[in-house]
């Protein structure tokens, strides 16, 4: 035998990655805390199994409704709602959009002073405290049922959307451009023009065309809680029983998101 | 010209990169600044048109001192001072000839940049630039379509257009390869030689540096340890600047027949009184 028996450890040295929780014990005390709170969680969930064989039988007719889609009957009101949902859908895009640019730039902490730094979070932070439902129940009992309110309610979570994704944005570029251009003794307008812009430019028309999709999609929920579109009209016919109108409502929406998933990359491949 | 005074920098981090550093540079002299990484090059030349903010000591660029200046004053001082970076600093989505044109925004009111309608004598000299540092075939080109070479050309055509009286250089030939490096510094050279123009250079290249210039600053720790010419800058200097290590061969250019390259190009291009000293 020839194996080096003064070697201090006989064979290859072996390796493992070291556990993220070093103490064994703790280890496995927590392994068993994960075990013990699955169980006891999923044995609070109570099934009534009675009333999901009756809600089958809704169910099945809802998807009946489904694959008899009505257009003709409530076709008015379909057209009416779905018009009402794109004008909402375009204005508030248009509003959120122009007011979001100001309100990223002064939460962006590398171009804004930190007064203006601070309002513009908290602005940014209000608008996305609140879901665009909640928001929609406010403005409606401010301005009464209809797509003003709706309008408004998309055009301040797109500021909230847009301003923190953009300002996120604008702290990413290089800091040497802007550097370069503020060498030049350009003014803080010059700045953003020439430095910022071109730097978020492409990120930015992707937000809005996402944005205008999601917009257009909430312009469907909130006309639930009266704040118009095609989302108060689907809200009639689930209410009248009326499955075939409510799939022809939907599938009205699915075809407007598709055909705005496919325009939206389709600009985006054009312009980035 | 430009005249340097007690400079001191100390970041908030309470890093102290300059200690009470004092340069004068005269019209049309261009100087290399050398020294180790963090010795405070970039500090001192930024701090010159204040991207950074001095912590004391005085700037003064032929009249009012520039570290007390308010936004229009220090907007209408940095106008004559043209910056050249490392890594060129182009925006990169904008075009060739944008990427020039930002050079004037100091000159330009909001509105024509924002339209891009530059003053016809701006978009003359433009043109007239580019075709200097041979680039008026990619006028319309984006900057990030360019090699490294090129975008410091175009960077140059920048710093250029602003009709500076002071170049500050940063790093010019750090991301180049050696050829485009000695075709970068002699065309900024061959260029300040033409217009008068004084230069601060910082350069890690030290044999390049000795090429070209006829002055070097070493900085050490953020206090300058050496002040003179390019010959003067023995072993013993070198090791006074950088630390300890073997320099041989770090100045070949020690031959005495061959007039060191920035007298050629003084020759070759500059104003009369640059051709006397030259042949003196």
């Amino acid at each position: 035998m020839t194996i080096a028996l003064d070697a201090p450890t006989a064979g290859p040295r072996r390796w493992r990655k070291p556990p993220m929780i070093a103490d064994a014990r703790l280890r496995y005390a927590l392994y068993a805390l994960i075990l013990v709170y699955l169980y006891v969680a999923l044995s609070s969930v109570t099934v009534n199994y009675a009333r999901i064989l009756v809600g089958l039988d809704r169910g099945a007719a809802f998807v009946s409704g489904f694959l008899s889609p009505n257009f003709t009957t409530r076709w008015r009101d379909i057209s009416n709602g779905m018009l009402e949902s794109l004008t909402m859908t375009v204005i508030s895009t248009a509003v959120g959009v122009l007011l979001s640019i100001p309100v990223a730039l002064g939460a962006a902490r590398n171009v804004a002073p930190p007064p203006i730094y601070v309002a513009c979070r908290g602005l940014i932070a209000v608008s996305r405290a609140f879901q665009e439902v909640v928001i929609a129940i406010v403005f409606v009992a401010m301005f009464g049922f209809g797509p003003f309110a709706g309008a408004m309610t998309l055009a301040f979570s797109t500021i909230g959307f847009l301003g923190k994704l953009l300002a996120e944005d604008i702290e990413d570029i290089d800091r040497a451009q802007v550097e370069a251009i503020r060498a030049s003794g350009a003014s803080w307008p010059q700045l953003m023009n020439y430095a910022v812009q071109p730097q978020v430019a492409p990120r930015f028309i992707g937000l809005c065309l996402y944005r205008l999709d999601i917009n257009f999609r909430e312009a469907s929920v909130i006309g639930i809680v009266g704040a118009g579109g095609i989302g108060a009209t689907l809200n009639t016919a689930l209410a009248r029983y009326e499955y075939d109108s409510a799939a022809a409502i939907l599938l009205s929406i699915i075809v407007v998101v598709f055909i705005a998933e496919y325009s939206s990359g389709f600009i985006r491949k054009r312009f980035l | 010209m430009l005249q340097i005074d007690n400079l001191t920098m100390r970041y908030p981090t309470g890093d102290l990169a300059l200690d009470d550093v004092s340069v004068a540079v005269e019209r049309g002299q261009v100087i290399a600044l050398i020294g180790p990484s963090g010795a405070g090059k970039s500090t001192l030349i930024r701090c010159v048109n204040r991207l950074v903010q001095p912590s004391a000591g005085a700037i003064r660029l032929g009249g009012e001192d520039i570290v007390k200046m308010g936004v229009g004053d220090l907007r209408r001082a940095r106008r004559r001072m043209g910056m050249i970076f490392q890594e060129y600093a182009l925006v990169e989505r904008l075009s060739v000839m944008e990427n020039v044109l930002s050079g004037q925004l100091g000159y330009v009111g909001f509105w024509r940049s924002l339209l891009r309608r530059f003053p016809q004598p701006a978009v003359d000299e433009a043109f007239r630039l580019l075709g200097r540092v041979g680039l008026d075939h990619m006028v319309d080109k984006r900057a990030d379509a360019l090699s490294g070479g090129q975008r410091q050309r175009v960077g140059i055509a920048r710093a250029l257009i602003q009709n500076p009286d002071i170049l500050l250089v940063d790093e010019p030939t750090a991301s180049l390869d050696p050829k485009t490096s000695r075709q970068i510094m002699r065309l900024i050279v061959e260029l300040c030689h033409e217009r008068g123009l004084a230069a601060i250079i910082n350069i890690h290249d030290v044999p390049l540096a000795m090429m070209f210039v006829e002055r070097i600053v070493g900085l050490r720790a953020g206090r300058i340890v050496y002040d003179g010419p390019p010959k003067g800058l023995t072993d013993q200097r070198l090791t006074e600047i950088y630390g300890e290590e073997d320099w041989s061969g770090t100045r070949a250019e020690d031959d005495e027949d061959e007039p060191p390259a920035h007298r050629k190009v003084a020759a070759a291009v500059g104003p009369p009184e640059l051709q006397k000293a030259a042949g003196a």
